[in-house]
């Protein structure tokens, strides 16, 4: 078992917005021992009480197989689905980007920034936020490219994810 | 509209509602409106504890022995946080429970009020379910809800935490039937194509071994009795973990006793050799896999549990079939009988020939003593001299456990009531004391060490308060005997801090509770100490002195794996385990 392969999943949670819910979630992992690579949550449905949970895993297929037998049984969830294995799935991610700087590096930076489809979203003359949007490869990559051009920091919101198609999950 | 009550008679209604008629204990600041409720109602009979473990332990052992719901009431604070070591005993073996705690006023929560403590925080991780309840309006409907996920599925320890100005405000009461879950809803039926495929499996078998849990006592009388049926039908062999002891007769030919860590040489045997492998509502627990990568490498595994979250946790199965064990054996005899299934009989006849030559190498003999008591002769008058379809056996955590596993033979489910996930010291006297609240005309028996008897001694208060007449029957032979094995055989002989130097004088501090103490020392004397025992009305306490040094036989060593096993015989022999093993507990 131990000689499986590890694989990155994406895993989308329904489940009561209901108090504490959050930490059902949170403690399943860490007290399972499972990772986290990112976790998204925000109530979708204000009339029925419901959120969405995101989250990015990465296991053996024995572990992400547990991970989604363990979620299954906590009480207030409606239903987990594996994105990544289950059903093709379209995956975005936001990150703020600053990144200051002055001469080359600035305007290199603001060039490189149309490239991704960024946009400006607050300047002064020595720096940008950028806002950028799409999966974490592409952020990955363009905070790296913004890394030698000034990079001060980024927030990111962790992965949003939805099943391709026209029903839902 | 039905006229408002207030929230302490929301609980006690919906109490009834769901059935209780008694709940284990403590009163405290926080829980002041519900005591006065109990104070003013005769329905449900209250257990006053000593110590709020004892009360979870006491609602275990009541759940285990009656197959109802065990409800306990205790305070904030403290209250609470003695109440986790039952409530994590109680999710580990699956235990039905609803355990209701007192809370701080709403607007005092965060405020690290007096006995303050974040309850459904610390609790949630050893629940199935938590909930606090901030509006008197949710109460009915927590309360029913609460009983819901403690009962159905796999079952499981629920807390509701319920702050005290809410015990007092007013609200409307709302029955049971109008509550519905919206998102638990565990499957009892299994899957037909599963069953179908499980059932070629068996019926091809050449070397089978039905493998069965505790899940079998969950699942209810009528689970055992599908199971006797389905053994008797195929012929296999059948073993049992230490939480399935009672599901199926141990005086039948085809029972090989338990397995496991210390469990017997022909069932460890049969479950390595085996060809395919019905796992009824056991887990693949570490304790019984020993090894993983040696675990029963040559068989086929069929794996019948309600919670989808055991199958492939440990072991990964070939046929894994969700749901209930009673509804999936009723469909697995229905589909196992229509096919007219003839088992391979010559197969069968060699694979029992193979488990006859294990069976005979007697693994469970010991070397009789004339002159001091063996701890397992004790358990085998014990169980001579107080057999029967009454009698309830409780146990604490360490070598008599596995010796009354061993030693003591079960016919029924629902008389064997063991610490068997969590191995909490100190269950067994509060167990006992919930068993006897369930089973007042039954004999019940907590085989017990004198090391964790000492972790909840004073539930024999309890006990005599409440005219319990149970019987603390305690292997006193002055070590943790297990921790002192382990020290033996893993540490060189070296026993850091596992002899009792201090203990007290067994027969007065029976006495001095009010209670009866009996002490036998020499084999000749045991038979009429025991009856003695038996006869007396009230609680007693046995003080049972056994030889010191005797260790628990056979054993799996940590790492080892199923047919690697240590026998009594081999005893002085240098034990090998490998430093992989010996960091494991």
């Amino acid at each position: 078992m131990s000689e499986q392969a590890t694989a990155t999943h994406t895993i989308s949670v329904l489940v009561d917005n209901e108090a504490g819910v959050l930490a059902r979630v949170i403690g399943l992992f860490s007290g399972r021992g499972y990772n986290i690579d990112s976790l998204t949550v925000a109530e979708v449905d204000q009339s029925a009480h419901m959120s969405r949970i995101t989250i990015v895993t990465s296991g053996t297929p024995q572990v992400i197989e547990q991970i989604k037998a363990q979620l299954g049984r906590l009480v207030p969830v409606h239903r987990v689905v594996d994105l990544t294995v289950e059903c093709e799935s379209v995956e975005r991610e936001l990150a703020l980007v600053k990144v200051a700087g002055k001469g080359d590096a600035r305007v290199e930076a603001l060039r490189l920034s149309e490239a991704f489809r960024a946009r400006v979203v607050d300047a002064t003359p020595e720096s940008f936020v950028f806002e950028i949007t799409g999966n974490s490869e592409k952020i990955d990559a363009f905070i790296e490219l913004m890394t030698p051009l000034g990079l001060q920091e980024a927030s990111r919101t962790g992965a949003a994810a939805l099943a391709r198609g026209p029903e839902p999950m | 509209m039905e006229k408002q009550i207030n929230g302490a008679q929301i609980v006690l209604q919906a109490l009834r509602d769901n059935g209780v008629q008694h709940i284990f204990g403590y009163p405290g600041g926080a829980v002041l409106p519900i005591y006065d409720e109990l104070f003013q109602q005769e329905d449900i009979e209250h257990i006053l504890v000593r110590h709020e473990q004892g009360a979870t332990h006491a609602a275990e052992g009541y759940a285990r022995s009656s197959g109802k719901c065990g409800v306990v009431l205790v305070t904030s604070g403290p209250g609470a946080t003695n109440a986790v070591t039952g409530l994590t005993d109680a999710l580990m073996d699956s235990i039905p429970m609803v355990c209701i705690t007192g809370q701080v006023p709403t607007h005092l929560i965060g405020a690290d009020a007096f006995q303050e403590a974040d309850t459904v925080g610390i609790t949630r991780a050893c629940t199935k379910h938590n909930y606090l309840v901030k509006d008197v309006n949710d109460l009915a409907r927590v309360m029913h809800e609460a009983f819901y996920v403690a009962t159905t599925g796999r079952p499981g320890p629920v807390v509701v935490d319920i702050p005290k100005d809410v015990q007092f405000a007013m609200g409307d009461y709302l029955k049971p039937t109008a509550v519905k879950h919206k998102s638990y809803q565990p499957k009892v039926k299994g899957d037909m194509d599963a069953i179908n495929a499980a059932v070629d499996l068996i019926a091809n078998a050449k070397k089978p071994v039905f493998y069965t849990g505790g899940g079998v006592i969950n699942s209810g009388p009528q689970a055992s009795q599908l199971l006797r049926e389905f053994v008797k039908l195929t012929g296999y062999p059948i073993t049992s973990t230490l939480m399935g002891l009672g599901s199926y007769p141990s005086a039948d030919r085809q029972w090989l006793g338990m397995l496991g860590m210390h469990g017997t040489y022909e069932a460890n045997l049969a479950m390595h050799d085996c060809d395919v492998m019905i796992n009824i509502g056991a887990r693949f627990d570490d304790r019984i896999t020993g090894a993983l990568d040696k675990f029963s490498p040559d068989s086929k595994k069929i794996h019948i549990d309600i919670d989808p979250s055991s199958i492939n946790k440990n072991v990964v199965v070939d046929v894994p079939i969700v749901g209930d064990v009673a509804h999936v054996l009723e469909d697995m005899l229905r589909v196992y009988k229509s096919r007219a299934v003839t088992p391979d009989k010559k197969a069968l006849d060699s694979w029992w020939k193979e488990i006859e030559s294990w069976r005979d190498r007697k693994c469970l003999a010991y070397r009789k003593d004339d002159k001091a008591i063996k701890p397992q002769y004790a358990v085998e008058r014990l169980y001579e001299l107080t057999k029967g379809p009454d009698t309830f056996i409780t146990t604490e955590v360490g070598q008599h456990q596995m010796w009354a596993a061993q030693y003591y033979r079960f016919e029924d489910p629902n008389r064997w009531m063991t610490s068997g996930g969590l191995g909490t010291m100190g269950y067994g006297i509060p167990a006992a004391v919930g068993v006897q609240v369930a089973n007042p005309k039954g004999l019940v028996i907590d085989i017990a060490g004198e090391a964790s008897a000492m972790m909840t001694m004073q539930e024999l208060s309890t006990a005599v308060q409440h005219r319990l007449p149970i019987k603390i029957f305690i292997l006193n032979n002055e070590y943790m005997g297990m921790v002192r094995q382990w020290q033996e055989l893993l540490h060189g002989g070296r026993y850091s801090n596992s002899y009792s130097e201090a203990l007290p004088d067994f027969v007065k501090l029976a006495e001095a509770y009010g209670a009866t103490g009996i002490r036998a020392e020499k084999p000749s004397e045991l038979d009429a100490a025991i009856k003695k025992m038996v006869k007396t009305d009230g609680p007693v306490i046995f003080d049972c002195i056994v030889t010191k040094e005797e260790n628990c036989f056979p054993m799996i060593p940590s790492g080892a794996a199923h047919n690697d096993m240590l026998l009594a015989d081999d005893q002085g022999l240098e034990v090998e385990v490998s430093d992989e093993g010996k960091a494991l507990v």
